[in-house]
């Protein structure tokens, strides 16, 4: 049994902790890990949906109040004609969370299935997965950075809107849902013959 | 002898020459990857980076010229923004996630790295604390921050005139630190040598 943190090894019936690090060692391999992965996979899911729904920037700009909400924020970028940004603000904060979604889901479910085939493919993914879901908190930024720097009273004035919260919350639940994963399961069904 | 902490192929590792590299044949992760002097030059990295995160904390960070009006704000506003209404709790998170953390990370591995780069026996309690500081990684997310404020800039571009201040630079200059940091990061070697040093 290896340590998932420094790698190191212990006898079978190993200790709930590794002796180096002090990392959690999982147990045996089918083990409750997909518990939690499904657990936060939902919350994240069920915080997206009000994260679209509502407004994530409230803007005054001469007495007049408008909202946005994420995906309005994307077309007002293009009308402005800054695609290169309109783009990174979809691919981080609409194609990032919908494709990890999906993601979760699918090695979650090739998991529970006993799925043996595309072992490497899967793990790549999940390595992916795991990297790049940080990523979303870009627009969470923006929002902050904005509302601290356009308070200008009567000529403009934009204040953060109830989106934004959800949608941070989304983005920790689901991060917390890929570190939930434990990538062994991934190898411990798979084709080991290519070894 | 180790286990691949990803897939648990088991290997006896040789010791691997400084500069190279050792990855686990079935899943391709790198096991280790030893680099000369890499200790000195963490602890270097980590100590110019926290000196850059402290400047980037009070110094104005943007400006931004309105109607004639000016409006200067540091990292510390971006963080109060929210700090009212229904919005405390995401000031902290905010907070937490581009400045505390990544100062927190910084503290445990120089906590835990200097001593030994000296070669002396590791600080007390050297291990949780740079197991803490491997389990924060993926949330301090200064490099994220970097790209959210290129992004602002180029929407308020068409509202207002703006300029960067010092800060701006120190934090963009903080990124790049904290990047070459991490490149000489040996997960491994690391556990391995506050092990030895311990006994």
């Amino acid at each position: 049994m290896g340590c998932p943190h420094c790698g190191r090894v212990h006898e079978a019936p190993g200790p709930d902790m590794c002796v180096r690090c002090g990392w959690r060692l999982a147990a045996n391999v089918p083990d409750t890990s997909l518990q939690w992965v499904w657990a936060w996979f939902f919350a994240g899911l069920i915080a997206y949906i009000p994260a679209n729904i509502y407004p994530m920037l409230r803007t005054q700009s001469l007495g007049r109040t408008s909202e946005s909400t994420i995906l309005e924020g994307v077309v007002e970028l293009l009308h402005h004609g800054s695609y290169s940004v309109a783009i990174i603000v979809f691919v981080a904060s609409i194609a990032i969370p919908i494709g990890k979604f999906f993601a979760i889901a699918y090695l979650a479910l090739s998991i529970q299935r006993k799925v043996r085939q595309g072992v490497h493919g899967r793990y790549r993914l999940y390595e992916v997965v795991e990297f790049i879901g940080r990523w979303s908190m870009i627009d969470v930024f923006v929002v902050a950075i904005l509302a601290a720097l356009v308070q200008l009273d009567f000529a403009a004035t934009i204040n953060p809107g109830i989106a934004a919260i959800s949608f941070a919350l989304s983005v920790a639940f689901t991060m917390l849902s890929a570190q939930s994963f434990n990538p062994k399961t991934i190898w411990a069904y798979g084709d080991h013959s290519k070894t | 002898m180790i286990a691949c902490p990803t897939c648990d192929a088991l290997y006896t590792l040789p010791d691997v020459a400084e500069g190279a590299r050792a990855r686990c044949r079935r899943c391709h992760t790198v096991l280790t990857a030893p680099r000369k002097g890499a200790m000195t030059r963490i602890v270097m990295l980590a100590s110019t980076s926290f000196i850059l995160m402290l400047a980037a904390i009070f110094f104005p960070f943007l400006e931004l010229t309105a109607a004639g009006r000016t409006q200067r704000s540091s990292i510390m506003d971006v963080v109060l923004v929210f700090a009212d209404g229904p919005f405390v709790g995401l000031a902290i998170a905010v907070g937490a996630l581009i400045v505390v953390l990544p100062l927190l990370r910084l503290l445990a591995l120089i906590y835990v790295l200097a001593p030994m780069s000296f070669g002396w026996r590791p600080a007390r309690d050297a291990i949780p604390v740079f197991r803490f500081s491997e389990r924060i990684k993926p949330w301090s997310m200064a490099e994220i921050f970097i790209v959210g404020v290129a992004v602002a800039l180029i929407k308020v571009a068409g509202l207002a005139h703006l300029s960067l201040g010092p800060a701006f630079w120190a934090f963009a200059a903080l990124v790049l630190v904290v990047a070459l940091k991490d490149n000489f990061m040996c997960r491994l070697t690391i556990w391995k040598t506050l092990e030895h040093r311990r006994q």
